[in-house]
């Protein structure tokens, strides 16, 4: 199966129109020893076909739809108008707004993401989305060096581990000095920074789930003239206060909790949120409101003279794709929940986890280590180690426990809980985890 | 009086509910979470009701035109068809954690394993990483494997320069600063192909990769690209492939054999994955033997009947994104690579290329430039006959509803329309195309003012842009509205 | 185009301007005409040494952003403020009004270094 129209007369005639008489021909440009090597793939398949194939594969997989698992990505309620609005074809098929005129539905769309994230965050400016929650952070700390000129980053031990180590790939490019500021009883210590220090991150909920006070290293950055990169799960913000009330320069996050499904990890989107000031140093896609020539309010891609396709070299970044349909799909989320339902997300989350974390702490030899307060992720110490207890959960149909990586110490693991779990969930769960103790 | 269509915030009432989520428990937030930590006041997102989401969401739409609206020539971008069969294969993957057991998720790692094998034999590549999120996500993890690899030869510090030719992608220079190197641009020559003997004359022991598209940016193959390749090679210099074009060539030519040591592909220009109002897109990266060792973790394995994420690579540049790439993206990518095979991919490639050359020919014929009138892949650059504007010819398509080409892009062609047909346009379309475009030519030329001031009848008209970018509004504020 | 003789250009299309013991700089009337509507000017911080050459300022406009350079080395002692608010005095008065920064120059010798306007009026006889 392809999906050209073309029939033998087409083909025929439009060589003809070419004075060719095969298709070969067209590729009479290509050195010889090059042409026409035997692709090893499997034959085609037709459509009913390859859907079998793949609800066959599909089958191998458990659903982890009432999964405990955390890390930034769960599985939480997604309006049925969010997958239904972001299929239609006029938002699937684009491209970047290139032409502004007959691109007003993403234009338009994308600046109202903007200013949700910028409501959400409590920050001046969103740009129209980047990857992912390690890249946003990464684009997020780079933006940091430029700004203030330094080489030197501080990243505290609770932001996501694959977050740091995105960053480090990142900073071991240009060059920069990464430090890592180890957790001290699940929560990141005061610390002090000196001048070659441009950025200091942090996040909160942190990696283990506890709610930091961002208070003691957003002063110590004003004092050294670093800029702070607060990292925060978007559900979260519905309830807490926001990076730019506790004074953060830059925020940034992953997005899926915010009407994405979990698709085993991707793609969702990233965030990025800034101070007023640093806007021109944003990397990617913004979207400006504009008037046309009949006086007519609009939208246009703006401050382009930042991006790779005009500045080449000295672009801010080299984005160009991001994760426009995706993060589109967390402002249907939002406009679909607005500010009470994403609060009543966010509470039911909170709750949920609260119980399990009772519940399960109750258990023989597990032991709660995320400190309080915190929001709907945790870390237990288990009595053996996570990999084999989140094995013998799945054995029984449950997701939970995911590996903590040792870093962090020994035997731990992270759960989640959402408003997708129920009592019975909960339920199930600890009996399973008390089975598989025993 | 033409009214503005509203923004959102603008349909807001307070108090108004929309989708109703589970109902939560009483609980006391300022008890479990901390007074200090909570809001001061709740984020002014809108308060709609869910008929309102669903039309203000609709009606945007259709102030948007995509490629299941309208023919959408742009250059570069491969808008080939976006089948709707990929969309129900990703719906069938969508309920899973990156967490979970990889026990349990059996069929995932295995369409992630094959389509590694697929598009390693598709590039005539050795080993492929799946976790870039987009094309120059995947330029940047390709460079830094370059960056790695000298640097494990002992060669890091010497090696700081990497050459770009003056034709390609603004992204690849943009990439190579990112990976901290100088870049250095390379003239391209009269025949619109590097300039070889330029070219040689940069390569030294400074050098270390040569950023290269083939077919490049103006449509052009490289016909010398073996011969540059070896130069290169001798020099010690990495070859690193932008798959920003390979629609031209699958099952033709295979970037591997051409030399090339690193190669990025894009799942949704070649492999048909939708391009959702600018993303999200995969970008895989094929490396041959020599780069493997450091490429990022994890990659996908197999051992025996299991399918397994494989952490050990001791030599790797670290990781590139928080889990294992866009994996939605790739079950589109494998689905379209299952249902054409070898024989429909290479169809394909030459559909796609008789399409261009087809365009390039009609166009010609009715009076638009050609600045490089030869052989051309799957793309080729035009230009508006003498009189008329790039833009404004871009312009004047949109009232007869067609998305324009690329214009301005290469830079290196003055009044450049980059155009792509790709392969799954029809001849009848490309023929009314051709029509349309010689009018556009005929009255733009009969007509200046016409032509200046389109389009006149699309949801906007021209926008100031100027203002847009002196005092840009990037955020809907109430006293704006 | 405009090309006053009471000053001194580079071949990249600054211009330089003795006034007292510093040197006034901004962008030529071509320079300004071929990048169209400008939009954002991004200046040195004061105090910034800079070399002959040296790109130390970008001019934007929609679709193209040019670096300028320091014509002369020496220390950026002042910058236009005004620009933030109005770039688009580059457009209107680049020779006045839209002057971009000052320099005290290294060595009060190298302005002499420069073309005149005869010797700029060729280059940009050239590029036209």
């Amino acid at each position: 199966m392809d999906y050209t129209p073309h029939t033998t007369d087409d083909v025929r005639a439009m060589l003809e129109a070419l004075g060719m008489q095969e298709l070969r021909e067209l590729f009479a440009d290509l050195p010889e020893a090059l042409l026409e090597p035997e692709l090893d793939l499997p034959a085609p398949m037709d459509e009913q076909a390859i859907l079998a194939h793949l609800r066959e594969l599909a089958g191998r997989n458990a659903s982890a739809a009432k999964a405990f698992l955390g890390g930034g990505l769960r599985p939480h309620f997604v309006p049925s108008l969010v997958p239904a609005l972001a299929q239609r074809g006029e938002f699937l098929t684009a491209y970047t707004p290139y032409q502004p005129e007959v691109s007003q539905g993403v234009l338009q769309a994308v600046f109202e993401y903007q200013t949700m994230i910028a409501e959400l965050t409590g920050l001046d400016v969103s740009n129209a989305s980047l990857y992912d929650g390690a890249a946003a952070l990464a684009e997020g700390v780079l933006l940091a060096l430029r700004q203030t000129r330094r080489m030197g980053v501080v990243v505290s031990q609770g932001v996501h581990p694959e977050y740091r180590q995105v960053l480090a790939t990142y900073l071991h490019a240009v060059g920069a000095e990464l430090r890592t500021v180890a957790l001290e009883g699940g929560l990141t210590p005061p610390a002090e920074f000196d001048d070659s220090v441009g950025a200091v991150v942090l996040q909160s909920p942190n990696f283990l789930g506890a709610i930091e006070n961002p208070a003691p290293w957003v002063e110590a950055a004003r004092a050294s003239g670093a800029l702070v990169v607060y990292v925060a799960d978007p559900l979260s913000l519905a309830l807490l206060k926001p990076p730019g009330e506790w004074g953060a320069d830059i925020a940034v996050g992953e997005g899926q909790p915010l009407g994405n499904p979990m698709n085993f990890g991707g793609p969702q989107f990233g965030y990025i949120a800034v101070r007023e000031k640093l806007a021109r140093q944003l990397p990617g896609r913004l979207v400006s409101q504009t008037y046309d020539v009949d006086g007519r309010r609009g939208y246009v891609l703006a401050l382009a003279a930042r991006e790779q396709h005009i500045r080449r070299a000295k672009a801010k970044s080299n984005i160009t794709t991001n994760a426009q349909l995706t993060a589109l799909m967390g402002a249907m989320h939002m406009a679909a929940l607005g500010p009470e339902g994403l609060a009543d997300v966010a509470a039911a989350s909170v709750a949920c986890a609260r119980a399990l974390a009772e519940m399960l702490a109750r258990l023989p030899g597990v032991e709660r280590v995320t400190p309080e307060p915190f929001f709907n992720e945790f870390v237990l110490r288990l009595p053996r180690p996570a990999a084999e207890v989140r094995s013998e959960l799945a054995a029984r149909g449950w997701h939970a426990a995911a590996p903590v990586p040792a870093e962090y110490g020994e035997n731990l693991a992270l759960f989640a809980a959402t408003e997708r779990h129920d009592e019975d969930d909960l339920a199930g769960l600890t009996a399973a985890l008390e089975e598989v103790l025993q | 009086m033409k009214r503005d269509f509203p923004v959102i915030f603008e349909r807001s009432r307070s108090g108004r509910r929309g989708t109703r989520p589970p109902r939560p428990p009483e609980v006391d937030l300022a008890g479990l979470l901390g007074a200090e930590n909570l809001r001061s006041a709740p984020p002014r997102l809108p308060e709609v009701d869910e008929l309102t989401v669903v039309r203000h969401y609709t009606n945007l739409s259709r102030r948007q035109v995509g490629v299941d609206t309208n023919f959408y020539p742009l250059g570069s971008c491969t808008m080939k068809y976006n089948p709707r069969v990929n969309e129900a294969a990703a719906a069938l993957f969508t309920e899973l954690h990156p967490y979970q057991d990889p026990e349990t998720a059996q069929g995932a790692l295995q369409i992630m394993y094959e389509l590694q094998e697929y598009l390693a034999e598709i590039t005539g590549m050795d080993a492929v990483t799946l976790q870039p999120a987009a094309g120059a996500h995947g330029e940047l993890t390709g460079m830094l494997l370059i960056r790695v690899y000298h640097e494990s030869r002992g060669e890091g510090e010497q090696r700081r320069v990497v050459l770009v030719p003056d034709s390609a992608h603004g992204s690849n220079p943009a990439t190579a600063s990112m990976a901290g190197y100088q870049v250095r641009e390379v003239p391209s020559g009269p025949d619109g192909e590097v300039d070889l003997d330029a070219l040689r004359a940069a390569l030294g022991p400074e050098v270390a990769a040569i950023m290269l598209t083939n077919p490049n940016t103006l449509g052009l193959f490289e016909r010398k690209i073996l011969e540059l390749i070896d130069a290169a090679h001798y020099q010690g210099v990495q070859l690193y492939y932008d798959g920003a074009n390979l629609n031209a060539i699958m099952g033709w030519a295979r970037p591997g054999d051409m030399g090339f040591d690193v190669v990025h592909l894009n799942l949704h220009k070649t492999f048909s994955t939708p391009h959702g109002g600018g993303g999200p897109g995969s970008g895989p990266v094929g490396a041959k033997a020599h780069l493997a060792p450091f490429l990022p973790v994890p990659t996908v394995k197999r051992e025996g009947e299991r399918y397994v994420l494989d952490f050990d690579r001791p030599q790797t540049i670290g990781r590139m994104r928080s889990f294992y790439g866009n994996f939605a993206v790739m079950v589109r990518a494998y689905t379209y690579i299952r249902m054409l095979g070898a024989e429909g991919l290479k169809k394909a490639s030459a559909m796609a290329v008789l399409n261009a050359n087809y365009l390039r020919k009609k166009l010609a014929e009715v009076g638009y430039k050609i600045p490089y009138d030869r052989l051309c892949k799957h793309e080729f650059i035009a230009q508006p006959p003498e009189g008329l504007k790039a833009l404004d010819v871009a312009k004047a398509l949109l009232d007869y509803g067609y998305h324009p080409p690329t214009v301005y892009f290469p830079l290196i062609v003055k009044e450049a329309m980059m155009i792509e047909p790709t392969e799954t346009e029809s001849k009848e379309t490309l023929d009314e195309y051709v029509e349309v475009m010689a009018e556009i030519a005929r009255r733009g030329l009969e007509d200046p003012e016409w032509i200046a001031h389109t389009p006149y009848h699309t949801p906007v008209r021209r926008l100031d842009e100027v203002a847009a970018n002196r005092k840009p509004v990037l955020r809907w504020r109430p006293e704006e509205g | 185009m405009n090309i006053p003789e009471d000053r001194r250009y580079t071949a990249s299309h600054e211009w330089a301007k003795p006034e007292g013991n510093l040197i006034v700089v901004g962008i030529s009337d071509f320079a300004q005409d071929s990048l169209g509507d400008v939009v954002f000017v991004e200046l040195p911080e004061v105090g910034r040494e800079v070399e002959a050459g040296e790109a130390v300022a970008v001019v934007e406009s929609v679709k193209t952003a040019s670096d300028i350079y320091a014509p002369v080395a020496g220390t950026v002692v002042e910058v236009n403020e005004a620009l933030a608010d109005e770039p688009e005095l580059v457009n209107g008065d680049p020779y006045n009004a839209g002057w971009l920064f000052k320099i005290e120059p290294a060595d009060a010798s190298a302005y002499e270094k420069l073309l005149d306007a005869a010797g700029y009026a060729k280059v940009v006889e050239e590029e036209s």
